[in-house]
């Protein structure tokens, strides 16, 4: 089978690799670029755990062809943290918004797409955004405090 | 599998016209790739339609209508304002579709061709009058939406053909519409039960209106029997009433996990009220 030659950029890194023409955007960057803080639940767009941004978009990667991103600028969970974490990877620490951590990379990069575009949203406005996003540990309650928490010192700071 | 990236419809139609195996076209794939997961379908050739030229545009077309290109996701058809004000039941259909992440990807076109009986920015568009254009080997034509479903998971496309964009009419002045849908829970299900109308008011008189249901049937109805209870009048009760009887009798629906034949037949006739309410309120300029 012909591979497909992919030249993109992730996290701000231009990187290409030769994907196979049914291989998922998730599975590229598993499996070729090593990036495997972003996770595969239920490969099917239901569960979110697999959230990435492609050109500022939130999307699943099991749902986007490796060969769909040619060309694209890809964000995951690795390019979250600088020198320090992100005030959401923060806050989700000091707030115990996870237990076993599965579902936390994709609430993470859900978190901050809806924080770009919107600074101050409601509790029910976090919710809606992240209702693609499931979790079976936390109950949601902490996940939410966490972004409440997270975006007011965001707002604070900037 | 062969990945096609055409860059214009005409060679889109050509290769799909071409292909002996198992095709399908690629817009956002948010319903392609889970079938290709799941074993479903396993396509010889997939053509992904976002190498052409402005299939991520909405345009205004000059008679004042909207033409949406076919990778146009949902997300984006919420954030625009022109056509938010126009046909709020469309966009509101069509962001109903799954999660934020699916918004990102999910698109008017594929939702209408993966052909269910329930997709929900189908009823919108239906009620909406709204057409698409269709490319195929021969050339160019134009279909009513209602004519492109043929069954579940069918449409009545030829082979060959794809659909290039849709249009919306221009909305007019006095014109309402609004799409509700019925599940169990408030967000991320599949309609058991989806209405759309779209009417248009002289004064408090209804002069024109098309009702669409979704999930009562093999595919989207429209229900003629449904407009002309609400035609002529100022959707007072016994307009209410009509409507939701004649909504309930244009229903073929089926039991199944998500309702009976008895719940969804009720369902039509109590959202068809609810629904032709809001369209009315906004062709009013009062509605949100």
């Amino acid at each position: 089978m012909t591979k497909i030659h992919v030249t993109t950029t992730v996290n701000g890194d231009p990187v290409e690799f030769l994907a196979d023409p049914r291989e998922t955007l998730l599975d590229a960057l598993r499996n070729h670029l090593d990036l495997t803080g972003t996770k595969e639940g239920c490969g099917t767009g239901d569960c979110g755990a697999c959230s990435v941004t492609v050109d500022g978009t939130l999307v699943c990667s099991c749902l986007m062809l490796a060969a769909e991103a040619d060309g694209k600028a890809v964000e995951t969970i690795e390019g979250m943290a600088g020198e320090e974490l992100h005030p959401l990877q923060r806050k989700f620490i000091e707030h115990a918004a996870l237990q076993c951590g599965f579902c936390t990379p994709g609430i993470l990069v859900a978190a901050k797409a809806l924080l770009e575009r919107n600074p101050d949203p409601t509790d029910t406005e976090i919710r809606f955004w992240l209702a693609g996003n499931l979790c079976r540990c936390t109950g949601y309650d902490k996940i939410i405090r966490a972004v409440q928490d997270a975006a007011a010192e965001m707002r604070g700071a900037a | 599998m062969r990945y096609h990236k055409p860059t214009s419809f005409a060679d889109a139609a050509a290769i799909a016209a071409a292909t002996t195996g198992t095709l399908r076209f690629l817009a956002g794939g948010t319903d392609v790739l889970v079938q290709m997961r799941a074993g479903m379908v396993q396509p010889d050739d997939l053509i992904d339609l976002k190498h052409i030229p402005d299939v991520d545009q909405i345009r205004q077309t000059s008679d004042g209508g909207w033409q949406i290109g076919v990778a146009v996701p949902g997300i984006v058809l919420g954030a625009h304002p022109g056509l938010t004000r126009d046909w709020p039941g469309v966009v509101e259909g069509m962001n109903l579709v799954g999660s934020t992440q699916v918004q990102g990807r999910a698109t008017l076109a594929g939702n209408l061709c993966n052909g269910s009986p329930a997709a929900d920015s189908v009823p919108g568009m239906i009620a909406a009058g709204a057409r698409v254009m269709v490319t195929g080997p021969n050339g160019q034509r134009d279909m009513a939406v209602e004519h492109i479903p043929a069954g579940p998971g069918k449409t009545n496309l030829a082979k060959g053909e794809v659909i290039s964009a849709i249009l919306l009419p221009p909305r007019g002045r006095h014109g309402g519409d609004a799409y509700l849908r019925f599940i169990p829970r408030t967000e991320m299900d599949i309609a058991v039960v989806g209405c759309a109308i779209s009417l248009r008011l002289d004064g408090d008189r209804i002069t024109e209106a098309r009702v669409a249901l979704g999930a009562v049937a093999p595919t989207v109805i429209l229900s003629e029997a449904a407009a002309q209870a609400i035609i002529g009048t100022n959707l007072n009760d016994a307009a209410l009433h009509a409507l939701a009887q004649a909504a309930e009798a244009s229903t073929k629906p089926i039991s199944d996990k998500r309702g009976t034949v008895e719940f969804r037949t009720e369902v039509a006739g109590v959202l068809a009220r609810r629904t032709a309410k809001i369209a009315y309120d906004r062709a009013k300029g009062q509605g949100k």
